[in-house]
């Protein structure tokens, strides 16, 4: 006589606990081959043509310099060498510097009674005509040294934004506003006192008004100081492309005192070619100073005076075809469950369909976090390696930067992931969703990096579409000081890397709850 | 227990020829589209962003005072005028995936086979279909967008008085603008059945095409040897093909117009070459 036990499965009661879900729609992911192999498509892509502009930095280049001549250069040649401020960041420090020594605390005192200048053509000098550019510069400056680079503070008068407080390089402060001119003179003072230099402004040299007080730490006992001009590229925009063409200014200045005056010396300062341009005559307390070139930081990218140096903006062009891959993965992962009938079993075991939601949207957007991380750091990292090694420049970025930007384009491509997913639930058709996953996301920026649309459409583009997130790329900070080609296609964004990254996720955030909102009224 | 069929007795088959079949395949295939709403709305999309956002981007055409001249913008109004075309060719794209994908991920494709054995006729219909389509669409989206870039654009600096001709149907390079538009928007349709008949799904297609036409341009932009930039333009489906529209400078473009359309036209050939040999090899 058998007893017969009743049978009882070795599998405890099945839980729902959202770790399952989880767990659930990871195993979904990792079991479909095709998937796997997008992912790995777009990592390779993203990571690949970062490195394809790395490997084929171009080995000639045209030099128009700003004396007219024109050079064709090849290889190393064409890597302009360049200063770094204080801060680090490259910059131009060229102008022609009328200067004596001052040892110790000080102040020096100018009247600047005019400035005009020249804006060269295609031709160059011969080819001129009489304006000023917005940013050129004419005024007092106080110089640790005349090394290119080294920390200065200086006051000054612009071609269109009046008196400025300028120091190393990137501080920049307003004083009077208004243009100058013999009925309309503008009085500068500087005054060092230790490692502080203090400026101030004045229209009629008796009301003075103290514009900024500066801090620059490790001045030395004798220091250059003296009187400055310099006018910067001319930046012409067309609709979505600029050409820049060299210009020079003229300042006269007058009432110059100096504490402790010697003799004034003039020369051009800067690196390379600038010098055909400048000089000063000196008739009695009258100095007649003409210059040309830029103190300030360099923008990034085509077009600028570091146009040869490869930007971190370069390596991290396939992020967008990366994005194409990862938005078919995306929307597959989704309408595969419609497509396979999936859902029933799906919502069947898992019946809060908010939360299925939520599990996929996480899956989804770890492994395209994961994705966009790797392909941004290979590209990153390795084409930065290659560049160097091939002896090729590159345009200097702070690690902090650089590691924002890495981790930026993983959560770039981990929130888009999310939006697609998301968008995916609500059209539930897959053709469907990744069209306007790539007229939404990709679309947008590829109008505004090739320079298809003017410049004032790229910008309205890239902040209100979901490809604002690209901000989240921007390497480069843009300067109001700088007149530059700020534009996608170098990087730069309308819209702080946290704004632009804000806009993505509230786009997500809404298809995520339109898709919970549908998920939960319709029948699958 | 037989039932004769209505057209279908022996005599009868043997009469009908190619022809006939490819007509009926047609108007097989004319139906199935003409039926789904989604063509309606598609199309209509093509047309309208096409045209707003041509429209959108001469209103934004700037040049500064003093520097508008033809020699110092090397502005070219018909392109400028054209440039919805970057966005409308991806609802093409979709229009035609759609048209294909559609019977993959309903399994009506089997229906399809059945009824109308010829795997190739079946493509040609589809193919003549979507394109005619696509044609009519295309031609009202190019029309508008010259049109409003003729209304907007000479109040932007771009006027006969700074040396530019004034858009218009009977100027020869705006013609060939105009007519290698419309054909440019037909063979991304053509380029979009061949890749979907060749992958079978939508969303893979939909990405391989817009991938295939909006990667090589951001790529040409960014890497720095000028001549790999430049071959990257010769052989890309939408830089090559746009050349078309390009009225001004047309001696340094890397190609000339009508063979830069020809690049794109041998892409969708290519396409259409491989989508025929998996329809015709493969179970469907």
């Amino acid at each position: 006589m058998t007893t017969i036990t009743p049978y009882r499965s070795e599998l405890g009661p099945g839980r729902d606990g959202f770790a399952q879900l989880l767990h659930a729609e990871w195993t979904k992911f990792r079991t479909v081959r095709g998937w796997i192999i997008g992912v790995i498509i777009a990592v390779l892509v993203a990571a690949g043509l970062g490195l394809l502009a790395a490997t084929t930095v171009q080995s000639s280049c045209q030099q128009i310099s700003r004396s007219g001549q024109s050079a064709a250069r090849s290889g190393a040649a064409c890597m302009p060498s360049f200063a770094t401020g204080p801060g680090g960041e490259p910059v131009d420090d060229s102008f022609y510097f009328v200067r004596q020594p001052l040892t110790g605390d000080g102040s020096i005192t100018i009247r600047v009674t005019s400035m005009t200048g020249l804006l060269y053509a295609e031709q160059g000098p011969q080819d001129s005509h009489p304006g000023l550019v917005q940013w050129a510069k004419a005024g007092v400056i106080i110089k640790e040294n005349l090394n290119q680079g080294s920390a200065y503070a200086a006051m000054m008068v612009s071609g269109d934004h009046g008196v400025r407080m300028q120091w190393n390089y990137t501080g920049d402060t307003a004083g009077l506003s208004g243009a100058v001119g013999p009925a309309d003179p503008r009085w500068l003072r500087l005054t060092r006192s230790g490692d502080v230099i203090t400026g101030y402004d004045s229209a009629d040299g008796t009301n003075w008004t103290r514009v900024g007080t500066v801090t620059l730490s490790g001045l030395p006992a004798t220091v250059q100081a003296g009187l400055f001009t310099t006018s910067p590229d001319q930046v012409v925009l067309h609709g979505a492309s600029a050409s820049t063409w060299p210009s020079q200014a003229t300042a006269v200045f007058d009432h110059v005192t100096l504490s402790r005056a010697g003799a004034w010396t003039g020369q051009y300062l800067g690196a390379g070619d600038a010098s055909g341009i400048g000089g000063f005559h000196q008739v009695g307390d009258r100095f007649t100073v003409t210059g040309s070139g830029d103190i300030a930081p360099i923008w990034a990218g085509h077009g600028g005076s570091l146009d040869a140096a490869l930007t971190v903006t370069d390596y991290l062009i396939g992020t967008f075809a990366g994005l194409i891959a990862i938005a078919v993965v995306a929307t597959m992962f989704i309408t595969g469950e419609y497509r396979r009938r999936l859902i029933r079993t799906t919502l069947a075991a898992s019946p809060r369909r908010g939360r299925f939601l939520a599990a996929k949207a996480i899956v989804i957007g770890a492994v395209a976090f994961v994705a966009g991380l790797i392909g941004a750091a290979a590209a990153v990292l390795i084409g930065g390696k290659i560049t160097r090694d091939r002896g090729y420049l590159e345009f200097p970025v702070h690690w902090p930067t650089e590691l924002r930007v890495i981790i930026g384009t993983g959560v770039l491509v981990a929130v888009a992931a999310v939006l697609i997913l998301a968008v995916g639930a609500i059209v539930r058709r897959s053709a469907a969703t990744v069209a306007i996953a790539i007229v939404a996301i990709v679309v947008p920026y590829f109008l505004s990096a090739v320079g298809v649309v003017p410049l004032g459409v790229a910008d309205w583009l890239l902040r209100i579409t979901p490809a604002a997130g690209f901000a989240l790329q921007q390497a480069y900070p843009p300067y109001a000081q700088v007149d530059g080609l700020y534009a996608a296609r170098n990087g730069y964004y309308p819209l702080a890397p946290w704004a632009g990254l804000a806009v993505l996720a509230a786009w997500a955030a809404v298809a995520l709850a339109v898709a919970v909102y549908l998920l939960r009224r319709r029948d699958a | 227990m037989t039932a004769a069929p209505a057209a279908g007795t022996p005599s009868g088959h043997a009469v009908r020829t190619a022809g006939a079949d490819l007509r009926d395949a047609l108007h097989a295939e004319w139906t199935k589209l003409r039926t789904q709403a989604s063509t309606y709305w598609l199309l209509l999309a093509v047309a309208a962003l096409t045209i707003s956002v041509s429209a959108a981007t001469t209103a934004a055409f700037s040049c500064q005072p003093g520097l508008c001249a033809l020699a110092q913008t090397g502005a070219d109004p018909a392109k400028i005028s054209l440039t919805g075309i970057d966005i409308g060719q991806a609802v093409v794209a979709v229009l035609a995936v759609l048209a294909v994908g559609g019977e993959y991920s309903t399994g009506m494709i089997r229906l399809t086979l059945a009824a109308m054995p010829r795997r190739l006729t079946v493509l040609s219909a589809k193919a003549a279909v979507v394109t005619g389509c696509v044609l009519a669409a295309s031609a009202v989206a190019i029309l508008g967008s010259l049109l409003a870039g003729r209304l907007i654009l000479p109040g932007h600096g771009l006027s006969a008085a700074n040396g530019y001709q004034v858009l218009s149907l009977s100027n020869g390079p705006d013609l060939r603008a105009a007519v290698g538009s419309v054909l440019y928007l037909a063979l991304i349709a053509l380029l979009a059945v061949g890749i979907t008949m060749a992958v079978r799904d939508s969303a893979v297609a939909i990405g391989l095409v817009l991938a295939s036409l909006y990667l090589f341009p951001i790529v040409s932009s960014v890497i720095p040897d000028q001549v790999l930039a430049r071959h990257l333009e010769q052989v890309a489906p939408m830089s090559a093909g746009l050349d078309i529209q390009v009225t001004t400078g047309v001696q340094s473009l890397p190609l000339s117009p009508w063979q830069g359309l020809g690049v794109l036209a041998l892409w969708a050939a290519g396409a259409l070459l491989l989508g025929a040999a998996v329809l015709s090899w493969r179970d469907a």
